[in-house]
């Protein structure tokens, strides 16, 4: 406590406090109040005060009173029985023909935060509810929350909820609101306040009485309506109408949610409500506060999720401003990656080139990514871009591209013959690990095609005692045994030697026993090691990959507006777990799947149908849409029982199991019932649908019927496909029964 | 429902606290001050979560301003009611800085308790009837007068906090202000063309004591356009946004209908073109609630009637087609000039008209890695030009900058174990200015009319400004 001398301030004070000469003299008086109240706010305990503060209430001067109001209801906690002195004062300025000072004393008496207070604030409470003056009602009404909040375990009093009802029709419309929210609050075992239909449509046709807090607030609550018929709907719409295009962001933004949830089932009406917010939600974008254009790129993307195009035009609105906070501009970039298409593309390659060199680390390597992303799709000119970018040797930029090749090869094979000359021909190394582990990947997965890479492989295996990172070491054992196996004459000392290290110098488990492994594998003979080591290069299923697919508005609608889009998923718990439930194949899910380790799988009953299925890596929807509309049906086959009756996560974890993927299924008991399914075997793709209950596919009534397509044919695959999914579904079927 | 609202100084000192609904301990506020400096620069930090404790937070006038809520609010609301608690503060306090929040603090937490009533609601101080706002500024208007008479008495306890309060006092009578021109007088409307405002007028309280300011009816109408330009390294005009706001700041204790006409020949959205001159365009605008509109389709004339202090009647946006060319054109030549060093030779043209001014331009030139030092030739000793290594930058500042004309300087970095390559590292540069009396899109306003009604003299002005929110240009 820095005030040393504060026993002797109080003392000072109470004297003068209780001074009869400073009493008489009310500006003196009242000097010597907010000296207290000063003192107070300060930490230092003036609670010694407390009964010629109380003496001080007793006045007409109304900033005197909400001086000592302040007061007391910081102290009143701490001493109860000197709180109870003052509560009579209060009681009576309950009573004050001054509605102002009626309010005033109501709203101090329910801040008290002590039990036992509710015998004494109730009948001014409930006589406030019906007080001529609307400012007491809305204090008033807040009081009766407040009561029921100090004592949360007891009954609802029935008559002041129906009491707060009926003054939703008050005249006043902070008196209205404030009932809504006390409702809310008093009623929240109950699942809060409720609206039906008459109450609807009092608040819609109130709304423009509100000032823009409360219209956001009426909003939603609305979303708990529900209109009974389409006429309603489209009448409430039209009353919303006006509120969409509000010059207050929070407004327009409330009423588009509300919006969105109503009209859910006409998307027509929905995508109309987008377009038409679009514009203040871009205004919010460029907002002169930070934290708002924050939230408003927050809600660009998620609107992005299902309208992709809709802010296509408005590209340069995401350039980033040099001036900006870094966490805007990883958004802006998020978003410019999204909007990038024929016609914009090269400026916006432009503008994320100038990023790249940006002072900051972060920012720089995000830039990098994004061009890696858009490469995706444009490769060409991306890779010029990165390959300049290179010529900086800048670690931190070198690091970022070598990282963003690695991935780019991966997802568009047709890119390898260029990078791996550009790896070739770049002289200086990433410095961090997880350049250097990117590097290795290149080196030892196409090191076929970089003429350099022993060489520079080489360097790393002589500067192994100074590498710390182990994941880099792992990195470079499992890239020099690739590399063996394709050029083993100019490889074989140096694995030799790293070998050696690793096994006998390492003290790194993880790192020796990863050297352990190579080297009995190899001592098994290179075919078996090729076996082992060599994947597929590239995932050429992703490079049809092009654009995001576009998502139902309802699977982001429950979260718009509301902290989640701001801080990530985690803070709407419920909602993420319904959403997970209804999607089975949940993108996110499938992003943690084990890269696939092939599995054998014998079915019992035919030995000579053996194949191996594997799940490889996740298909999207779009993908998988694609093929199948390309794909022509090659086995069609009634499987002559029905489907299993098991809960949708059982059979989608059975069919996991058995390596099969599940891409999407119709719920429980919609007739036709329909299952979308893919799996990879032997170097083919085969996707499967299973159907029960469709009148045009004859046979499917009683029994399900499977149609399967594949990339390329082999009907080999096919069978065994065919036999291992009729085996998990019949012991599905026994389970159920 | 917001638990708690505080305001916190940069280094995390407590200046206000309020807890509405009494569930959460004032930890939260050490909570809250460890996770947003533990942020790591990429980290979005404007909604943190502890324990299911929301914390949404802006930072205006170097402060925190946070809320702390258990629900799940729409972060629009809590943003704009915490920038307008922001902007509250500063119509009361004058400015906003951590020594007018610690000066006034009793009165933020009044203005709290009016705006924020328990179980939270937003319950607007403005929007209370008559009889509350005006005991409210009673109360306001007597801790104002009261900081004076403290003044001699917590001089002599001598805590810390009091000689801030001290300083402030000194501080706040020539505060920062965006209309701070000292060198350039700001002209006011048609009606006022010779006199010039006071420059630190619209940075004042609105609540003063009753003596000093007795007489001054006045009204602040302000044209504000912030200004964002990238310019290719061509000078090809790549994007150019403008977005702008026109701005009441109101002293007048009362005021009826004012009467807001804007330039006639106005045209909002692509087709629309009215008039025979050049069209003033911009593609939308939006107004405030209270504003009524029915002049504005014919006659371009806004009707509103404002309150104390300051809102935003109407804001604007126009995109990618400027009605002039942009203010800044750059000429630049960057050459290695021997082994180390690296030649920069910037030539920077004003294209604003003649009697036009640009104030405080600052350059910013990204410079390779590994800059160790620099020598510049400047046109003129006002200008100011340093290295700063840390940033990778070297920052040239020219005070003032009149319409047409046309500077140059030439900077000298040296950079050891410079390589070709190192040269595109410069660029891109980036500039920010401002622009008074200048309104990029050419809206003005024509003419501000009181209601007849009006009792008093009251005094009117009309400034215009731009601002740059990001002038890019690539090299």
């Amino acid at each position: 406590m820095p005030y040393l001398g504060s026993e002797e301030v109080v003392k000072e004070l109470r004297r003068a406090l209780s001074n009869p000469n400073v009493q008489a003299d009310r500006l003196r008086y009242k000097n010597y109040i907010t000296k207290v109240i000063r003192y107070m706010t300060q930490g230092l305990d003036v609670s010694a005060l407390f009964m010629d503060m109380v003496k001080a209430s007793a006045t007409v001067d109304i900033v005197q009173k909400k001086l000592v109001y302040l007061y007391m209801c910081t102290y009143a906690s701490d001493k109860p029985d000197l709180a109870l002195l003052a509560i009579n004062t209060l009681r009576k300025d309950c009573a004050d023909p001054n509605p102002m000072v009626r309010g005033l004393a109501l709203r101090n008496m329910c801040n008290f935060r002590m039990p036992g207070m509710t015998e004494y604030i109730e009948q001014p409470i409930v006589a406030g509810l019906r007080d001529k003056a609307s400012y007491v009602r809305r204090v008033a009404v807040l009081g009766c929350a407040k009561m029921h909040s100090l004592q949360p375990n007891t009954e609802i009093d029935g008559t002041i909820v129906n009491e707060l009802y009926a003054l939703l029709r008050d005249p006043d419309p902070v008196v209205v609101v404030n009932c809504l929210r006390a409702l809310e609050e008093i009623l929240k075992d109950e699942g809060g306040v409720v609206i039906n239909k008459p109450i609807a449509h009092h608040l819609l046709n109130r709304m423009k009485d509100l000032d823009s807090w409360a219209q956001s607030e009426v909003l939603t609550f609305l979303l708990r309506y529900r209109p009974r018929s389409d006429d309603e709907l489209f009448d409430i719409l039209s009353l919303l109408d006006a509120f969409l295009l509000s010059s207050h962001a929070h407004v327009a933004v409330a009423t588009l949610r509300l919006f969105l949830h109503l009209a859910s089932a006409h998307p027509t009406v929905q995508a109309d409500a987008l377009l038409r917010t679009s514009a203040p939600l871009l205004a919010t974008c460029g907002a002169a506060s930070r934290e708002l254009r924050f939230a408003g790129l927050c809600h660009v993307q998620q609107v992005m999720r299902s309208q992709p195009g809709l802010f296509g035009t408005h590209y340069k609105r995401f350039f980033c401003g040099y001036s900006e906070p870094s966490y805007i501009k990883f958004r802006k970039m998020e978003i410019l990656v999204e909007l990038v298409n024929d016609e914009n593309v090269a400026l916006v390659l432009e503008e994320l080139r100038s990023y790249c060199t940006d002072v900051s680390p972060e920012l720089a390597q995000a830039a990098i990514a994004a061009i890696g992303r858009i490469a995706r799709t444009y490769s060409e000119k991306c890779l010029d871009i990165l390959t300049g970018l290179l010529g900086l040797k800048q670690d931190h930029i070198t690091s970022a591209v070598i990282q963003t090749f690695r991935d780019l090869v991966w997802f568009c094979p047709q890119s390898t013959a260029a990078v791996c000359q550009t790896v070739g021909a770049c002289v200086d190394s990433p410095q961090d690990s997880e350049g250097k582990q990117a590097l290795l990947w290149l080196l030892g997965e196409h090191g076929d095609q970089i003429s350099s890479a022993p060489y520079v492989m080489e360097g790393y295996i002589d500067g192994l005692k100074t590498e710390l990172s182990s994941a880099v070491k792992m990195e470079l054992l499992t890239a020099a045994v690739k590399m063996f196996l394709c050029r083993p004459a100019e490889t074989q000392d140096m694995l030799g030697r790293l070998l050696h290290y690793c096994i006998e110098e390492e003290s790194d488990v993880c790192v020796r026993d990863r050297a352990l492994l190579y080297y009995r594998l190899l001592q098994r003979g290179v075919e078996e090691t090729r076996k082992v080591v060599t994947g597929p290069k590239s995932d050429p299923s992703m490079s049809v990959l092009t654009g995001r697919q576009e998502e139902p508005i309802s699977e982001w609608d429950s979260t718009f507006n509301t902290l989640g889009p701001l801080a990530g998923c985690d803070l709407c718990p419920q909602t993420a777990a319904t959403s997970a439930a209804d999607q089975p194949s949940c993108r996110a899910e499938n992003e943690l799947l084990p890269e696939s380790t092939d599995v054998t799988l014998s079915s019992p009953d035919d030995a000579e149908e053996e194949i191996s299925l594997s799940l490889g890596p996740p298909l999207s929807h779009e993908t998988f849409e694609k093929m199948w509309l390309d794909l022509e049906t090659l086995h069609r086959q009634t499987l002559g029982f029905p489907r299993p009756r098991a809960a949708p996560d059982t059979l989608q974890a059975a069919l996991q199991l058995v390596k099969i993927q599940t891409l999407a299924f119709t719920p429980g008991d919609t007739v036709p019932w329909k299952a979308y399914i893919y799996t990879r075997s032997t170097e083919t793709l085969i996707l499967a649908e299973l159907l029960q209950g469709d009148q045009q596919a004859p046979g499917s009534d009683e029994s399900l019927v499977v149609s399967v397509k594949q990339q390329p044919v082999n009907q080999h695959a096919i069978r065994g496909f065919v036999s291992v999914l009729k085996s998990v579904l019949q012991t599905l079927n026994v389970d159920t029964l | 429902m917001i638990s708690q609202i505080f305001i916190l100084s940069s280094k995390g000192d407590h200046l206000i606290y309020k807890d509405f609904r009494g569930e959460e301990s004032k930890d939260s506020i050490s909570v809250f001050y460890e996770m947003v400096t533990a942020l790591s620069g990429d980290q979005p930090p404007v909604v943190m979560s502890h324990k299911g404790l929301h914390f949404i937070h802006v930072r205006q006038g170097g402060l925190y301003w946070v809320a702390s809520t258990k629900t799940n609010p729409s972060p629009f609301t809590i943003i704009e009611f915490l920038n307008r608690l922001a902007a509250l503060t500063k119509d009361y306090c004058g400015s906003l800085s951590e020594k007018s929040v610690r000066m006034n603090f009793a009165l933020i937490y009044e203005l709290l308790d009016e705006m924020v009533v328990n179980v939270l609601s937003f319950y607007f101080y403005c929007h209370t009837k008559q009889i509350s706002l005006k005991s409210t500024q009673l109360y306001v208007f007597y801790l104002c007068v009261s900081d004076h008479q403290d003044f001699g008495y917590i001089q002599t306890t001598s805590t810390d906090i009091l000689k801030n309060f001290i300083q402030t006092e000194a501080v706040s009578s020539k505060p920062f202000s965006l209309f701070d021109l000292s060198n350039v007088g700001l002209f006011g409307a048609e009606t006022q063309q010779s006199k010039v405002a006071p420059s630190v007028a619209a940075s004042r309280p609105i609540m003063s004591s009753r003596g000093e300011q007795g007489g001054k009816n006045e009204i602040f109408v302000d044209v504000i356009e912030r200004l964002s330009v990238v310019i290719g390294s061509k000078g090809v005009l790549m994007k150019a946004d403008i977005q702008g706001e026109i701005r009441i700041k109101c002293f007048l204790p009362t005021c009826s209908e004012m009467r807001i006409g804007l330039n006639e020949e106005l045209s909002i959205g692509k087709s629309q073109l009215k008039g025979y001159s050049s069209a003033v365009r911009v593609d939308e605008c939006r107004f405030h609630q209270a504003v009524k509109l029915d002049e504005f389709d014919t006659f371009r004339i806004l009707k509103v009637c404002p309150s104390q202090g300051e809102q935003t009647v109407m804001q604007y946006q126009l995109c990618d087609e400027l009605p002039c060319a942009p203010p800044f054109q750059l000429f630049p030549s960057v050459e290695k000039d021997y082994v180390n060093r690296v030649l920069i030779f910037l030539k920077l043209r004003c294209d604003l008209p003649p009697k036009s001014t640009a104030l405080n331009v600052s350059i910013t030139v990204p410079v390779p890695k590994g800059s160790t030092s620099m020598s510049q030739e400047l046109s003129s000793p006002d200008q100011t030009a340093e290295l700063q290594p840390k940033n990778k930058a070297l920052l040239w500042e020219i005070p003032r900058f009149p319409g047409g004309a046309q500077l140059s300087a030439l900077f000298k970095v040296d950079v050891p174990g410079l390589s070709s390559a190192s040269l595109l590292e410069v660029g891109p540069v980036s500039m920010s200015f401002e622009l008074p009396k200048q309104t990029c899109t050419g809206l003005q306003i024509r003419f501000l009319r009181l209601s007849p009604t009006q009792t008093g003299l009251s005094q009117r002005w009309v400034r215009y400004v731009t601002h740059s929110d990001s002038y890019t240009i690539r090299i």
